[in-house]
């Protein structure tokens, strides 16, 4: 289905992907240190109930007498009410670091994703994304907050008990331990592949939400086709490939616990027959293999549960390696140290030392072409865009006319040379200078769910409703609200789904109005517009954009006409400039392009005639 | 009340379980067994410390003592205490056999319990209502189809086992414990309605804050799935910060519900805990006290202990149960909520009524819940096989006259009829007029596939290769976006990425005409989908429309005079009623608003010649 390509992993169980959780768990080490004390604490209360139990037996049944049974009764009350507090507050500490972990790491992926560039949202489903902030986070912190703790505890048992084995006696000890390099051997051999059958799984999970994403946002479309069966057959191709790699790596989890139990029963067995032969020719007292015996049976329960939590620990490392490999992803576009100490990052600006924003805007010698390959689309461009000029891009559908303006808006950098915005590098300043000062308005607008003043609001997140009214007026929004039964307070609708593509074009302009920035980029903007309302915001527009350096890109040649400066883009590059009387004069390929929409307009009046 | 409620949504997730009964059964057999090797192997070995090393005697029965003594006795397995250790060993090879044939059988059933659940949760929600997909949000529904999945994955993989073995432990338990004390096991079982009805006063409770706490991830899901959706406005306005703080608050709320879930959740199971501690207080000092009265023997009182410790596990876990059975119900019940919302239906009886035939609006008025209406009285007939345009100012209604006659949405009994041919299209299948209106969407939406793939979708699967991808050219060419494609590196194998972003908004709007044009449909509308071409590319897919389109009736929504100028009958929309209606020149004689518009467009023009 999808053929998006992600990072592929093949490292076995390593720490170091591990040593990248921990910042994100070290704020919680006081309740994750209190978990484990809990823990610890719980399993000697645990530890001493069977003895209460012999404590009863040998000091009330056998003697038969009940002195002092009073008090043990009260001591053992003690011992249930102080578990009963442990696990209350075990439960509650568990909770908060699983959560406050998870919020951390959420909160670090989403922050991060504010950052990377448009490349990786163009190569990137949504889908994959919101699986690895979610799902994969929500994992990890579930992981280490409940299972390291289960660990702790099976761990220190399985310890505890191979000291008191050996301290009873080293040689049958010495059988035990015999095992050890089989549980090590099996480990390895499943772990690996455990691993890599979550890695698979944790895909295909990113797989499915994406193919859910695209179901439920491509729906409409999907009707209109009828091909609702036809995608239900892929995402059901999905589904098998997900129903077989668990299954897989369920079996693998299926062969490797038991496995891991049955050697320690095996090593139990051994020492039951040798230690039987010793007891039986005197070389051990009967009294020592019993209690050997003992200790060596109660192992087996522990280290099934560390196989078990093994298995789920190697998992683990798959989700780990998404969430970092997210966080790790480098922006194409970085403001440097220096800049961003100077003007802040892309979350805080520091506002007092922002230079105010003329608009004079120069592109040297700028060469470029998309990250994601491809041939330069600009080679050694040059052009000068004096404050306040009205800069019109011409050229056939898919020519590239968005590429200036992703350049000098800095959403993309030139590949070489240097794009200036008031005569400075806008390297040298920070992205959040320049995307306070640029009103952007494109073809298919997206609004966010919420009413039409949140929406226009965003523009500028202090605007008082008068403000916000003010700019719908001046882009004659205002019409598309008074159709709205509750007028500004009309909810939208997720991505502005429950307007017109126009009415939205509508919206999105009075956002772009309020911002009030000092450079204006208009991406056929009123394609979806009528033309009676269209008429008005073309007055509107050259109002608006008096004083303030704009980019309009449209195909009618008349809302160009205008322009003070007009490009022509073909195949990617630009070929032509000049004011309209220029470029007309000019005969080329603007003047062929005119011709033919002029043609079509006028073969209209003959037809009227 | 509730409770039915809740336990239709469980029967409504616990139909996708019902093909997995086989593994289901297997794995609850073979986990009971065991559970008794398990049982076994201790016995085993404890009986070869004790009697065979050891002094005690022996107190074997039945077919354990003739085994016994087959093999030896105690003398016998004194030389042979290999046989002992083979005996360890091949029960724990046989409990080991039945954990695993018990894993991989759960493993088995509850990956196809998920499989057909995620599928039917697909398959449902691709047949919903476009009513329903514009209620709902992307993120929310998606938080439900995975992560709610995964919660009742979890119930049926563990809890459904779970709540078995422990009725199993507890009749087993209880059965041998009777024969012995029938008092102490008054005394032992008389716990169990204790947790029985705390347990259900926490259910109550917690069911809510699961509830609260699982429709905030959905809201932050929802939350994170807009903003990326969005990313290029976030970006444009430098709102980066903004969104972070709104972000901030729905992670917060989310995860400060769960620690407070969390602290009830402690009490819940540290109550439990309780409970069961004091259980096991109770019958130990009871059978302390009968013992040294002489009621009971001290073998007897040991033996009864060990059986209250079976019966007090099925007690504790009792409350983890519930609280799990409270999770998984919320998310039944949300799973439920998409699972029971009712897919687009025919009416009984619905037929394929011939297409190539008028199409006409009859008194048609609509409106949205709450909202004015769209669509006032609107009546006009589209001869078959014309070319019928529609003008109209920005949410004038174009596309929703457009949406019905698809029927996106229905429109009710009492508010006019669409005909085909005279047949009202309420009474004909829905997909049939699909299949038969070819519509390009104003936004319209490629799915992240190859161009290929996007433009033959609607070609049905068995289609060759080599005739697919001619078809595709073809429908290609007509669109103008064939030499676009060609120049691509990777020509029609391009992927568009999940919003088709990759391309610019005229390619994808040509991609989409393509896809369109292999429906080879009677009638096709074409709503403002050239809004994003330029002038000489819309006249140019125009005429080679002109030239393919062969009988098809074609329905055109623009807002350009010279798209529409050429066609058979203009139709002017205002707020939703019908302005004027007639030829180019019927219209423009007139004196109404299309000469009005049509005057503005060509001023441009005229201004733009004087320039010339």
């Amino acid at each position: 289905m999808a053929s998006i390509q992600e990072e592929e992993y093949n490292k076995s169980l390593d720490l170091k992907i591990w040593a990248k959780m921990i910042p994100f768990f070290r704020p919680y080490l006081k309740e994750i240190i209190g978990v484990i004390s809990l823990m610890l604490l719980s399993a000697l209360i645990d530890v001493c109930f069977p003895l209460m139990q012999r404590y009863a037996v040998d000091h009330f049944i056998v003697p038969n007498h009940l002195q002092g049974f009073a008090p043990f009764v009260g001591g053992y009350f003690v011992m249930v009410a102080c578990q009963t507090v442990i696990v209350i507050l075990f439960s509650r500490l568990s909770m908060v670091v699983e959560m406050r972990a998870g919020r951390d790491l959420k909160r670090a992926a989403f922050v991060h994703l504010q950052t990377l560039s448009f490349s990786y949202y163009n190569t990137t489903p949504v889908g994959y994304i919101l699986a690895r902030v979610m799902s994969d986070s929500s994992r990890i912190s579930g992981m280490v907050s409940w299972g390291l703790v289960d660990m702790m505890w099976a761990i220190s048992y399985v310890v505890g008990a191979f000291i008191s084995m050996m301290f009873l006696n080293i040689r049958l000890a010495g059988y035990v331990l015999l095992i050890v390099p089989f549980v090590v051997l099996l480990t390895i051999y499943f772990q690996n592949r455990i691993l890599r059958g979550n890695r698979k799984v944790r895909q295909i999970n990113s797989q499915i939400t994406g193919a859910y994403n695209e179901g439920i946002t491509g729906a409409r479309t999907s009707k209109t086709l009828v091909i609702e069966d036809k995608n239900y057959q892929e995402f059901s191709e999905l589904t098998d490939t997900m129903h077989r790699a668990s299954v897989h790596t369920s079996m693998l989890n299926a062969v490797y616990i038991p496995s891991i139990m049955f050697c320690s029963s095996v090593a139990v067995a051994f020492v039951l027959a040798r230690g039987g032969y010793l007891v039986m020719n005197d070389v051990i007292a009967f009294g020592t293999l019993s209690a050997f015996i003992s200790y060596a049976t109660g192992i087996v329960e522990p280290i099934q549960q560390v196989a078990r939590f093994l298995a789920d620990f190697v998992a683990t490392q798959a989700n780990i390696e998404r969430v970092t490999g997210l966080l790790e992803k480098t922006p194409d576009i970085v403001d440097s140290a220096e800049v961003v100490s100077k003007y802040g990052d892309s979350f805080e600006g520091k506002r007092e030392n922002w230079e105010p924003i003329q608009g004079d805007i120069e592109f040297k010698d700028v060469s470029f072409k998309y990250p994601d390959g491809g041939d330069y689309v600009l080679q050694h461009f040059n052009l000068k865009i004096p404050a306040g000029t009205t800069v019109a891009i011409v050229g056939e559908t898919g020519a590239g006319k968005s590429t200036l303006v992703n350049l000098a808006c800095r959403f993309f950098e030139p590949t070489e040379g240097q794009v200036l915005i008031d005569g400075v590098d806008y390297r040298e300043r920070s992205q959040l200078w320049l995307h306070s000062n640029i009103g952007y308005v494109l073809q298919n607008p997206h609004l966010f769910s919420g009413t039409v003043r949140e929406n226009i609001r965003y523009g500028k997140l202090e605007a008082t409703d008068e403000q916000i009214q003010e700019a719908a007026r001046k882009v004659s929004a205002d019409t598309v609200v008074s159709k709205l039964e509750k007028g500004y307070d009309s909810d939208v609708g997720e991505g502005g789904d429950r307007l017109s593509t126009g009415e939205k074009q509508l919206i999105s302009f009075a956002r772009a109005v309020l911002a009030d920035p000092r450079i204006f980029v208009l991406d056929e903007a009123t394609s979806s517009i009528d033309t009676q309302t269209e008429l008005l915001i073309q007055q509107a527009i050259s109002h608006l954009l008096e004083n303030r350096t704009s980019f309009l890109i449209a195909h009618r040649l008349s809302t160009i006409r205008q322009a003070d400066l007009i490009l022509v883009v073909r195949d990617g590059k630009i070929i032509e400039q000049g004011d309209h009387k220029s470029l007309l004069q000019k005969k080329g390929y603007y003047y062929s392009l005119y011709n033919k929409q002029f043609m079509e307009e006028a073969m209209m009046r003959k037809m009227q005639a | 009340m509730a409770q039915t409620k809740a336990k239709g949504n469980y029967r409504t997730i616990l139909r996708y379980v019902s093909g997995s009964w086989r593994f289901y059964l297997l794995a609850l057999t073979a986990s009971m067994l065991a559970t008794v090797f398990n049982f076994l192997s201790p016995q085993i070995i404890r009986f070869t410390v004790d009697s065979v090393i050891g002094e005690e005697p022996d107190k074997l029965s039945g077919f354990m003592l003739n085994f016994y003594q087959a093999v030896g006795g105690r003398e016998g397995l004194r030389s042979n205490l290999i046989f002992c250790a083979v005996a360890v060993v091949a029960v724990a090879a046989l409990s080991g056999l039945c954990n695993l044939t018990s894993r991989i059988s759960t493993a088995k059933a509850s990956e196809g319990f998920v499989r057909r659940l995620r599928n039917a949760l697909y398959a449902h929600i691709q047949k919903l209502p476009y009513q329903w997909h514009m209620e709902n949000q992307t993120g929310d529904i998606i938080q439900r189809c995975t992560s709610d999945v995964e919660t009742m994955r979890s119930f049926v993989t563990n809890q459904i086992l779970e709540i078995c073995r422990v009725v199993f432990l507890l009749i087993f338990a209880v059965s041998m414990m009777f024969p012995m004390n029938a008092m102490m096991t008054w005394a032992a079982i008389a716990f169990i309605p204790i947790v029985a009805l705390y347990s259900g006063y926490f259910h109550k409770k917690i069911s809510k804050k699961f509830r609260e706490a699982d429709e905030a991830e959905g809201v932050l899901s929802a939350a994170v799935q807009e903003n990326l959706t969005g990313v290029r406005v976030v970006r444009a306005f430098g709102r980066e910060k903004y969104e972070i703080e709104r972000f901030d608050e729905k992670n917060n709320l989310f995860s400060e519900l769960w620690v407070k879930l969390g602290y009830v959740l402690g009490a819940y199971w540290g109550v439990g805990d309780f409970f069961t501690g004091i259980q096991i207080l109770t019958i130990l000092a009871l059978g302390t006290i009968q013992t040294v009265n002489g009621s009971i023997t001290l073998g007897e009182f040991l033996v009864f202990l060990s059986y209250n410790q079976t019966l007090s596990w099925p007690i504790r876990s009792l409350g983890r149960i519930i609280s799990d059975l409270s999770k998984s119900g919320v998310s039944a019940e949300r799973l439920s909520y998409i699972l029971n919302s009712e897919e687009e239906q025919d009416k009984p009886g619905a037929v394929e009524a011939p297409m190539n035939q008028d199409v006409s609006f009859q008194h048609v008025t609509y409106r949205f819940e709450g909202e004015k209406a769209v669509l006032d009285d609107v009546t006009f007939t589209i001869p078959a096989g014309s070319t019928f345009a529609i003008l109209g100012g920005t949410g004038s209604g174009k596309s929703t006259l457009m949406h019905l006659l698809d029927r996106l949405y229905d429109l009710p009994e009492e508010c006019g009829k669409i005909t085909v041919g005279g047949v009202n299209i309420q009474d004909m299948k829905r997909s049939w007029i699909r299949q038969n209106v070819g519509m390009v969407l104003q936004e319209p939406f490629l799915f992240s596939r190859t161009i290929e793939e996007n433009i033959a979708s609607v070609l049905p699967v068995q289609t060759s290769t080599e005739d697919r991808l001619s078809q595709v050219k073809q429908a290609a060419s007509i669109a103008c976006v064939d030499d676009a494609i060609e120049g691509f590196q990777d020509g029609y194998g391009t992927v568009v990425g999940e919003r088709g972003v990759t391309l610019s908004g005229g390619q994808k709007q040509r991609v989409a005409i393509a896809r369109m044009l292999l429906q080879k449909a009677p009638i096709m509308v074409f709503d403002d989908s050239l809004s994003a071409v330029d002038a000489e590319t819309d006249s140019s897919i125009r005429k080679a429309l002109h030239e393919n389109l062969g009988g098809s009736t074609v329905i055109l929504i623009s807002h350009r005079i010279t798209t529409l100028m050429q066609a058979d009958t203009i139709l002017v929309l205002e707020d939703g009623k019908i302005a004027e209606i007639g030829t180019h020149d019927q219209l423009l004689s007139n004196n109404g608003i299309y000469k009005s518009i049509y005057d503005i467009q060509m001023n441009q023009e005229d201004r733009e010649a004087a320039g010339l």
